[in-house]
């Protein structure tokens, strides 16, 4: 069959299809990095605090998150969610198997990694801010929360956002492990529309291009964020990371 | 918690290490070469070269490498060159695909990191070589291959352990190591959170003894950086 055919919108064609699962794609990874940045914030605030119990338990969960294939996050998360979820149906008195859904298991699995890295992430951001100004805050008085919102939150969230945008692009490709759950993002979409044609070569290529083109124009989108971020910065510091 | 069922859990995992490991001892040796050779066609000055191993790092860093596997290892047997190819009987292996496309990928990881590595290598010192006549292949033997190592080693060994990881996609090819034999274990049992706990075990113990001894290698390449003992 035409290559352009099979390339196409039209009906025998996978274009629109391939496209829906770039969306997805981006909706998996989109919501991983929201769950990533809460669990992150929350574990490298465990790891900068001065309890020894909550500073082991943040190096912990990064030692196993940042050690353990992927591969076997996902597993657990979804295998383990979906026993999970049918045993809370059974105690609710629905009899049978109930599935966790693919998304919500994938974007948590990815989430759960994305959070191990963002924590350092955090806690690189958190290390950088100067010492003095923080001193500065407490020596006119400022509460620590009032300190922790004018000073910390602004300047962790400037400084993180290449460590950010490292992570995103981790992610990204982390986001094509789900599609052992079923969830036909674009690496399940290419995958299915190789073995419906048997075009494997041709749809791997073109499953990879769009990956290639995600990952550049969210390179894209993250530089112009340090730029915008850092605007107000002395140019010394600006086109660095 | 079950004890027999942890211990011939860890058992049968404990089987599949030195698939693990084969994949891995591979795709890194194979993968460190190819960086080389992508990091001298990167910086050599040839503007085709360089443009060449800036697509190569640009491909094979942008997309997943799960893509990247099945395209080697469904995408090349479409193929009637290489189907009746003399490579057929290597390339129809899924051990073989799995390490060839493992260590493409490291590759364009690495070359970026051993460049990293040269950049920080200072002019001075590259002065200082020239000034008393050396040149060519034994400056680089010398004085830039070694700094530029040391200097790309703390990176490097990231990149090594990510591999560790990544053999676990070897599994989505029918390579039985770890992760798939844990994951038919699994399937198996119903009991994920001790096959999780087990499999997370061991390669968690994997990764400890790789760090240790590349932190070991890094110690003694920085030994002339550190005060003598005793001394002053």
């Amino acid at each position: 069959m035409n290559i352009m055919t099979l390339l196409g919108f039209g009906d025998k064609g996978w274009a629109l299809w391939l496209l829906l699962g770039a969306m997805l794609t981006l909706a998996v990874t989109a919501v991983a990095l929201v769950i990533g940045a809460i669990l992150g914030a929350a574990v490298a605030s465990a790891k900068l605090s001065a309890s020894v119990p909550l500073r082991v338990l943040g190096n912990a969960y990064t030692t196993v998150f940042r050690g353990v294939p992927e591969l076997l996050i996902i597993y657990l998360i979804y295998f383990g969610g979906s026993s999970a979820v049918t045993s809370l149906g059974q105690w609710l008195g629905y009899q049978g198997f109930l599935g966790l859904p693919s998304f919500i298991a994938g974007a948590l699995a990815v989430g759960v990694i994305s959070g191990s890295y963002q924590a350092e992430v955090f806690r690189g951001a958190y290390l950088a801010i100067a010492r003095g100004e923080l001193e500065a805050a407490s020596a006119i008085g400022m509460p620590r929360s009032l300190r922790f919102r004018r000073i910390i939150m602004p300047q962790v969230f400037r400084l993180a956002i290449p460590g950010i945008g490292y992570v995103w692009q981790l992610s990204l490709k982390d986001s094509a492990l789900v599609s052992v759950t079923g969830l036909v993002e674009l690496m399940r979409a290419s995958q299915v529309s190789a073995n419906s044609t048997h075009q494997y070569f041709l749809f791997y290529i073109v499953g990879g291009g769009l990956y290639l083109v995600l990952t550049s124009l969210s390179d894209r989108v993250f530089t112009g964020a340090e730029r915008h971020a850092n605007r107000s910065m002395p140019s010394a510091s600006m086109g660095k990371a | 918690m079950d004890l027999a069922f942890l211990s011939s859990t860890m058992l049968t995992l404990i089987a599949a290490i030195p698939m693990t490991l084969a994949l891995f001892a591979l795709s890194v040796s194979l993968g460190g070469m190819l960086a080389l050779v992508v990091v001298w066609m990167r910086v050599g000055g040839n503007p085709v070269l360089a443009a060449i191993a800036k697509g190569y790092i640009f491909v094979f860093r942008g997309s997943p490498l799960l893509i990247q596997m099945f395209l080697i290892f469904y995408g090349l047997a479409q193929f009637s060159v290489i189907r009746y190819g003399p490579l057929w009987p290597l390339l129809r292996e899924p051990f073989v695909c799995a390490v060839l496309s493992l260590a493409l990928c490291t590759a364009g990881y690495s070359a970026e990191i051993f460049r990293g590595g040269i950049r920080a290598v200072s002019a001075k010192d590259i002065e200082a070589a020239r000034s008393i006549g050396m040149s060519g292949p034994l400056l680089v033997r010398r004085i830039l291959a070694p700094i530029a190592f040391r200097h790309a080693l703390p990176a490097y060994s990231t990149e090594i352990v990510l591999m560790m990881k990544s053999t676990a996609l070897a599994s989505l090819v029918t390579v039985w190591e770890v992760t798939g034999v844990a994951q038919r274990l699994i399937h198996q049992t119903y009991r994920t959170m001790e096959v999780f706990l087990c499999a997370a075990l061991i390669y968690l113990a994997l990764n400890f003894i790789v760090l240790q001894a590349l932190g070991l290698l890094e110690h003694r390449l920085s030994r002339h950086l550190r005060p003598v003992p005793g001394g002053r």
